[in-house]
């Protein structure tokens, strides 16, 4: 195999062969991670409007209690809006530092309520009156558009939104087995694909997987003196956090388990135990990021909100407008942002859910134009059509 | 468990090659020295055999297995010995009565979705939706819905495994490949709603019957059944109310292709047509107004609501619509299905499935005449691909998508040996990115190189050949049972491997043979080599 060419062929994707040491270090590169929760999680239950009695009338068993000395409480964060309890611990110390910061009213213009239609919609960021190209995401675009961009999807197949031009990798983190095809079988291999088309890729694959076990080592060393690991998504967010540190700078991770069509909870309970989750593991990914965290930034989004008024199972279905979280090391947080109107029965969207007033392509294009300095012609391309928003979180 | 017998003793050769490996594992493994002895002889590139040679016959024959099946193995080069290309053509694409071996038939037999009637199951668990739903205790309701959420899951796993089985072991490969194109060109997403019930009978209903038949009876079968309507909405279509899901999927992904001739228009004016077209999973059918109840159709969970029928004037592709109610459907259907543009959509489409990426352009314009002159008949369309100078001519080129490695592996592993567990083969096509019923979109998978190749991708193969290579992996370990697997390895240094494997390995392939310092490492390699990525 020529090096050359495998690193001129993977440099975009961030294969090019060699020590992570590298790039990693000095480097003050941005770092993004887009957080994908599927299934539409329920934002009234996490960004409580604690101002509206409205939103009290209308979830009778699910609300969570205006802010006091209550544990089960909402966390207090300005007149109107509070926390979900369950994240007191991990995401409420990172909004009082200005570290995070949510955008209520979020989401598409799709109204089909469908999680593939509108998963679909955000994965693909296109405008909407455009016939759909399912091998363009717009996390595919912006790797196009930024020089050194090393994007990887932590997940089992590559998601729609890295899908495009520029070849990207994907790793699942959530288990990370020791490779069975050892380096001695792994060089015969690659030796057996020299001069043909494949080459490149083959050796490529090798060094994403070498990658990812190396930067592992520490954990599994960890593992085998019984140290006590973390489980699910945290530990998903600690190893994400170990490769973003290391080559990958554009990343992409889901997240599932929120469609609560039935006995969603309150303070706590099943949609609870979901927040408290992933709230661990946001505030991990934070924390192991280490002295890169001040680069990095956080978008948390999911496809749609759910009703506004629980249904007749303790639960909530399909709605429109969510919310957005923002979180990074360098962020102007400490902030509920974006157009708001008052949560009342006459500002839902067909008297069902929130409205969106907050197009998720204007923000996304807003927040990654001060993220990245993108111009007009890049963000045009990232996001066709849309105008940004700029929210001045960075 | 019987003893462990991976091949029939095609050769003695076999044999002795199968107890060296087994009695010492840890010497260089048997049949290296062998097979390289083998293949040079067969096939150093400068004494290529010419076309006359038993070698030559033999290389030309196991190209021709190896492309009409899900991929060679003594099995199927028994099969289509003695009959030259054209006659094992013929054969492959009128499917006679042979049916599964009886071991693997008794496993297929045994799964519930063979045993139980489709429409009384699906109302059943109907019903059981229903009553869960009604359960006022929230903690019973949740624990009600798993358990309802478990069967469905059990229901599709028993799809997923009949299918792998049949490909794995049905005589009729040429129908096997075909029920998986057209799976996966009017592709369903089993985790929409109940859609994982439905697979079986979507399979063995709506596709199977047709898959080498005539493609307006497979369009009618699959735009009727209730898998398809639930997974592009046709339920929620009601007059007034229009959702045009399935309307755009039929022209832009089943029919005419989306660089068809059709507007936003006719996808309007065909969503009108589909209005009311839907499926009733009640064992009663729906109340009707008196006036309309003459149009009201139910066959099976099929069910056209005159009710919610748009009654109006349509045009189509520049035509009226001529008829009333559900006779609307099957006339915009026949409108679809005989459009020169879907002649030369699906025509694209299998020359992209079975020759190559791009297609050449002068076979695809004959395909697609013979598609029209046939009125649709596949077998007709596919015999011009398949007999055509084109695709004797592109032996070993198509890169295979994760399902044909993986089948085209286990073949080649365990030829007529049949694995008693499909749970590893399951895993191995999700780990690989291509899970049966798996497609998220109505697209359906792509079968080209770039959507496979990609070095995570072929690092994560390079595993799967490693595990298929070393071990019996779990497929001869009944689900639920007790481990009484015995520690194996499938023997790929074969009597098919000296005959005419080897004589198609480059020199790369050959030299990394030698370097495999176990019979396991030499399987690994094997299934590793650019040579297995292709057919």
């Amino acid at each position: 195999m020529h090096r050359r060419l495998v690193m001129q062929q993977f440099a975009q994707a961030g294969l090019a062969l060699g020590s992570s040491q590298l790039l990693a270090a000095g480097s003050d590169r941005p770092n993004f991670l887009l957080v994908f929760l599927r299934g539409g999680y329920d934002a009234a239950h996490l960004l409580v409007p604690v101002g509206s009695s409205f939103y009290y009338e209308s979830r009778p068993t699910l609300a969570i209690a205006k802010p006091s000395a209550d544990a089960s409480s909402a966390l207090a964060l300005d007149s109107n809006w509070g926390l979900h309890p369950a994240l007191r611990e991990t995401i409420y110390p990172l909004y009082q530092k200005g570290q995070a910061a949510f955008i209520p009213f979020a989401g598409t213009h799709d109204t089909s309520r469908s999680h593939f239609e509108t998963q679909d919609s955000i994965e693909l960021g296109q405008a909407p009156e455009a016939g759909r190209n399912y091998r363009s995401g717009f996390l595919n675009r912006l790797a196009a558009c930024l020089r050194d961009s090393n994007a990887m999807a932590f997940t089992d197949r590559l998601p729609l939104v890295l899908q495009g031009d520029v070849k990207v990798p994907n790793t699942a983190l959530r288990t990370v087995s020791k490779p069975a095809v050892d380096a001695r079988q792994s060089s015969v291999i690659s030796a057996m694909y020299q001069g043909t088309g494949l080459a490149s890729n083959v050796e490529a694959g090798f060094a994403v997987r070498d990658e990812v076990m190396r930067e592992m080592a520490a954990e599994m060393d960890a593992a085998s003196r019984n140290a006590i690991s973390a489980r699910g998504f945290e530990l998903e967010a600690r190893r994400i956090a170990r490769l973003m540190k290391g080559r990958y700078n554009l990343g992409f991770v889901d997240v599932g388990g929120w469609d609560t069509h039935v006995a969603q909870g309150g303070a706590t309970g099943q949609l609870a135990s979901r927040f408290e989750e992933l709230g661990r593991g946001l505030a991990t990914f934070a924390q192991e990021m280490g002295a890169q965290w001040r680069n990095t930034t956080v978008l948390v989004l999911s496809e749609f909100g759910r009703t506004f008024r629980q249904n007749g199972n303790n639960g909530t279905d399909h709605g429109h407008g969510s919310v957005y979280w923002v979180l990074g090391g360098s962020l102007r947080g400490g902030r509920v942002v974006g157009e708001q109107v008052a949560v009342t029965q006459a500002n839902l969207f067909q008297n069902r859910d929130y409205p969106v007033l907050n197009d998720y392509r204007a923000i996304i294009g807003g927040l990654l134009a001060r993220q990245y300095g993108l111009g007009p012609t890049d963000l045009n391309s990232l996001f066709p059509g849309a105008q940004p928003s700029d929210l001045a979180l960075l | 468990m019987p003893t462990l017998r991976f091949f029939r003793p095609v050769s003695s050769l076999t044999v002795a090659l199968l107890l060296t490996a087994c009695a010492v594992p840890t010497t260089p493994p048997a049949g290296v020295g062998a097979g390289s002895v083998q293949s040079s002889a067969l096939s150093s590139e400068a004494s290529r055999p010419n076309a006359q040679t038993p070698d030559a016959i033999l290389l030309s024959q196991y190209h021709w297995v190896n492309r009409l099946t899900w991929g060679a193995n003594s099995s199927a080069m028994a099969q289509a010995r003695g009959l030259g290309p054209p006659a094992l053509l013929a054969t492959l694409l009128k499917p006679s009565g042979a049916e599964l071996p009886a071991a693997v038939a008794s496993q297929v037999q045994a799964l519930s979705i063979s045993q139980k009637p489709f429409v009384p199951m699906m109302q059943a668990l109907e019903q059981q939706r229903r009553e869960n739903d009604a359960l006022k205790n929230d903690e019973d309701k949740k624990a009600a819905q798993q358990a309802y959420q478990q069967e469905l899951n059990r229901l599709a796993r028993e799809a997923a495994s009949r299918h792998i089985l049949r490909a794995m072991y049905s005589p009729n490969q040429l129908h096997e490949q075909m029920s998986w194109f057209w799976l996966n060109h009017f592709s369903v997403f089993q985790n929409k709603a109940n859609i994982r019930a439905m697979l079986g009978d979507y399979e063995d209903s709506a596709i199977r019957p047709h898959a080498l038949g005539r493609f307006r009876d497979l369009l009618g079968a699959t735009t009727r059944h209730p898998a398809m309507l639930r997974y592009l909405d046709n339920e929620q279509n009601a007059a007034g109310r229009i959702n045009e899901n399935l309307a755009r999927e039929l022209m832009e992904l089943h029919t005419l292709g989306a660089d068809g001739p059709y507007s936003q228009k006719d996808v309007q004016e065909l969503a009108r047509v589909l209005t009311g077209v839907g499926s009733n999973l009640l064992v009663a059918d729906a109340p009707v107004r008196r006036e309309l109840q003459g149009f009201y159709v139910r066959r099976g969970l099929f069910e056209f609501h005159p009710g919610r029928h748009d009654f109006g004037e349509k045009q189509l592709l520049g035509q009226a619509i001529r008829q009333r109610g559900l006779p609307e459907l099957d006339e915009a259907l026949d409108r679809l299905a005989r459009h020169p543009a879907t002649a030369r959509f699906i025509s694209r489409k299998l020359l992209q499935f079975w020759l190559a990426d791009t297609p050449p352009p002068a076979l695809l314009e004959r395909m697609s005449q013979v598609f029209l002159s046939s009125d649709g008949d596949i077998a007709a369309t596919l015999s011009v691909l398949l007999s055509s100078a084109e695709f004797a001519a592109g032996a070993g080129q198509k890169f295979k998508d994760p399902m044909r490695y993986v089948i085209s592996a286990l073949r080649l592993a365990y030829d007529d040996r049949p694995i008693l567990n499909t749970g590893p083969v399951i895993n191995w096509l999700n780990r690989l990115g291509q899970p049966l019923y798996g497609r998220q979109t109505p697209d359906g998978w792509p079968t080209d190189e770039a959507a496979w190749a990609s070095p995570g991708q072929m690092a994560a193969r390079f595993e799967v050949a490693r595990t298929i290579g070393s071990g019996s992996a779990g497929l001869f370990r009944p689900e639920g049972q007790a481990n009484l697997e015995q520690p194996a390895f499938p023997q790929l240094s074969n009597a098919l491997y000296h005959q005419v494997l080897a004589s198609t390995l480059g020199s790369g392939t050959r030299a990394a043979l030698t370097q495999a310092n176990s019979p396991q490492d030499w399987n690994s390699f094997l299934l590793s080599s650019p040579e297995m990525m292709r057919r």
